[in-house]
């Protein structure tokens, strides 16, 4: 035998999936919203999603180039980001808006703290609040009078179809239709309205085993739970509250984003539960309609510290203390 | 209901279709034969022998030197050519007995010959166990004597037979099963001998049905021993997850099966034992699985100790392609062999020649705190941020993790799709603690 024979520490075999591979299942998995969003939507939305994604995807590529960093843009980590972000946006939003976003999300919530796997809050919800305290009356405001199909709507055919969200509506003490709200066909940012397509969505990414059931569906019990006590229980203002708003979206999609999310099974719940508890406060008692992106936010910032209460006991030393 | 199993734990490609169906064959060594004193836990033996002295098979030539140590018995006769350090697997330099074979066989007396164990006294059988060198033939290679004799022998309850083979690849267990079922109860009968309360489990996973129905139908007449099938999953042959599954106890690092009493053998040890007691054999073969890829034809072997790995591959029948990596033992927690001029010891279990490096081929990225390696870690452990203080030589919070707690199964390295040598991590950093603790 001539050649030298590969020597490594073991173990030796690897499993098949890879970053990529859940990256590319993520995204996967948001395709029917998306084509849900740009149906219902039109071509503006479409317009919106290349214009985020092709950003966010050339940002971390100029990045890296300049900064002779390994170059890391086929993981597919940065086109999420930039689909997240434009699902999380109007379909009136201005492109050039949207750009600025995902410049937003890619430098400096993601690259600036040291790139995949360190950012310290989901870059797209970063980029979204950004937008939100930056053009806050662009962000609030949306188009809709029913799906338009796959038709590029004008500035003025925008403006005659502007109105505000069911679930704005239902604050304010309206009511909304809530098969519309189930089946999407409401206003509301590009990707969040159709909870059927997302739920299709998330059960593709529970069924992959991309994500486990412990964050979103804490998440959505909680402030099921939550809604019920602050609505007296009334099932109809439940169930509206649960269809509304970026409630779908951001539980199967954006808070089991993984770097972002405690990494212990015990964190995961907590983490639900307080994501639950935080939507409840914005939406209630906050000033506006919409909760789901801050309560995000806020509760990855706190990921470190749950970790920190939430480290498992070893096998073997359950009911022992202090490793005696 | 389903099958035992544990928390935790993956499942790897098999590849045992390789060399399942395929009978023991067995090999006689030529040439020369290595026998290094230190092939156990423990404290090396002790030559006995000199240049130049002749040997018999079954002969002592190497002496236990401390309560944990193991004596290391000829498997050949002829004359010790040299008492020199060699190199091992590992790479390291050992003590080695080196034996040219004459090709007689001529063994000592009464080998081979059949006794009776139920006129044995106990010490006279833990006595028989040591003599004959008998270690964990699983990969630990603790003495098996020692765990025969526990402080409180009246609190063992269970001995657990592990014929998981959880590791993929490897049938040498499972071939002895649907082989010599009869030696493994006899093995078992004896060491329940031992132990007046325990129940003898013998475990199997649920990938081996035919191994399951020859070990039943081996039993069907005893009445302290019973199959126990397992759910098939990696690491389920490892020591902790086999106890917890078998009995719903549980041990942790500190503890010893014992502790929750249990006795934990191999089969190969099993058979060792029956051997040994009841053939007057002591530990001189063992059963070797060559197979992966690059063999022309891949087998199941019964093996002299001693004799070199190249020697075996030969007999094996050599390769179709070059390996590109080769390893002794499982992949999941094997060794990646870098030259086969070393002798196979009492823990070799098998040769895999792998054409394909998949660990070379998949560069590590950088960690998305996916989770899969807590949710892989069979000790319930966050491998993600014990590797981060590891890596930051943060061994203070690599302790107050429970690092000292894994046992470097490697289901979370395989696991992970940023392809970390996560258990590459662990390994230094609990070697660097244990040397620690030791100062």
């Amino acid at each position: 035998m001539s050649k030298l024979l590969n020597i490594s520490s073991s173990p030796h075999v690897r499993d098949s999936s890879s970053t990529k591979s859940i990256m590319w299942d993520v995204i996967i998995a948001l395709i029917p919203a998306t084509v849900f969003g740009i149906w219902n939507f039109g071509i503006n939305a479409l317009i919106l999603i290349a214009a985020c994604v092709a950003t966010c995807v050339l940002t971390e590529y100029i990045w890296q180039k300049c900064m002779k960093l390994p170059l890391t843009v086929s993981d597919g980590s940065a086109a999420l980001t930039g689909l997240l972000l434009a699902l999380n946006l109007s379909s009136k939003f201005p492109v050039w808006m949207a750009i600025l976003g995902s410049v937003f999300a890619i430098l400096i919530v993601k690259q600036l703290f040291g790139g995949l796997g360190q950012n310290f809050m989901n870059p797209a919800l970063g980029a979204r609040c950004f937008l939100m305290v930056s053009f806050a009356g662009q962000m609030t405001s949306f188009a809709y009078n029913g799906a338009v199909g796959f038709r590029y709507l004008s500035g003025k055919e925008l403006e005659a179809i502007t109105g505000p969200t069911p679930l704005a509506v239902i604050k304010a003490g309206g009511d909304a239709n809530l098969l519309d709200m189930f089946l999407g066909n409401i206003g509301g940012t590009i990707g969040e309205t159709s909870v059927i397509a997302l739920l299709i969505g998330a059960a593709y990414l529970l069924a992959r085993r991309v994500i486990t059931w412990r964050i979103p569906i804490t998440y959505i019990a909680v402030f099921a739970v939550f809604t019920l006590l602050y609505g007296g229980f009334d099932l109809r203002y439940l169930a509206l509250e649960l269809c509304g708003g970026g409630l779908m979206l951001g539980a199967f999609f954006m808070a089991t984003d993984y770097v972002t999310s405690p990494i212990t099974p015990k964190g995961q719940i907590l983490f639900g539960a307080l994501l639950g508890i935080l939507t409840g406060v914005f939406r209630f008692f906050g000033a506006s309609a919409e909760g789901v992106s801050y309560a995000i936010i806020i509760c990855n910032l706190l990921v470190p510290l749950i970790e920190r209460v939430t480290i498992p006991t070893p096998f073997g030393k359950e009911g022992i203390k202090d490793g005696k | 209901m389903s099958n035992a199993t544990f928390r935790g734990g993956v499942h790897p490609y098999e590849g045992k279709e390789l060399s399942s169906d395929l009978p023991i064959k067995t090999v006689l060594p030529k040439g020369e034969l290595v026998f290094p004193m230190s092939q156990h836990i423990g404290a090396p033996a002790a030559p006995v022998v000199q240049k130049g002295d002749k040997v018999l098979v079954g002969q002592k030539i190497g002496e236990a030197s401390g309560f944990i140590s193991a004596n290391i018995c000829s498997s050949v006769s002829g004359t010790v050519k040299a008492v020199e350090p060699r190199m091992l697997l590992n790479g390291s330099n050992a003590t080695c007995v080196v034996i040219e074979n004459d090709g007689e066989y001529t063994g000592i007396e009464g080998l081979g010959q059949e006794r009776d164990y139920t006129k044995l006294s106990n010490d006279e059988i833990r006595n028989i166990v040591k003599e004959a060198g008998i270690v964990g033939m699983g990969g630990a290679g603790f003495p098996t004597n020692v765990k025969l004799a526990p402080k409180e022998p009246d609190k063992i309850d269970y001995i657990l037979v592990n014929g998981a083979e959880c590791e993929p690849y490897l049938t040498s267990d499972y071939r002895q099963m649907l082989e010599c079922p009869e030696e493994i109860v006899g093995g078992l009968k004896v060491i329940l001998k031992l132990f007046d309360k325990a129940k003898g489990l013998i475990c199997i996973e649920d990938n081996k049905p035919e191994a399951i129905a020859k070990m039943e139908a081996a039993v069907q007449n005893e009445k302290r021993i019973e199959v126990k099938v397992l759910k098939t999953k990696y690491p389920q042959g490892g020591e902790r997850t086999l106890i917890s599954a078998a009995t719903g106890r549980k041990i942790y690092s500190a503890m010893l099966p014992a502790d929750a009493g249990c006795i934990v053998d191999n089969i190969s040890t099993v058979i060792a034992v029956y051997r040994a007691v009841c053939r007057q054999t002591p530990l001189i073969t063992r059963v070797m699985t060559l197979t992966g890829n690059a063999f022309k034809q891949p087998v199941n072997v019964n093996v002299r100790l001693g004799c070199s790995h190249a020697e075996l591959v030969e007999e094996g029948g050599g390769y179709q392609t070059d390996p590109v990596k080769i390893i002794s033992g499982g992949p999941m927690m094997g060794f990646a062999m870098f030259d086969l001029n070393v002798p196979v010891t009492k823990t070799s279990s098998s040769i895999l020649a792998l054409t394909q490096d998949e660990v070379a081929e998949q560069e590590p990225t950088p960690c998305i705190r996916c989770g899969r390696c807590v949710a892989a870690c069979p000790g319930n452990l966050v491998p993600q941020k014990m590797a981060e203080a590891a890596l930051n030589d943060d061994y203070d919070t690599f302790v107050k993790l429970n690092g000292m707690e894994c046992y470097e199964c490697g289901s979370c390295t395989y696991v992970c799709p940023a392809k970390r040598p996560l258990t590459q991590s662990f390994k230094q950093a609990r070697q660097y603690v244990a040397a620690q603790r030791k100062k």
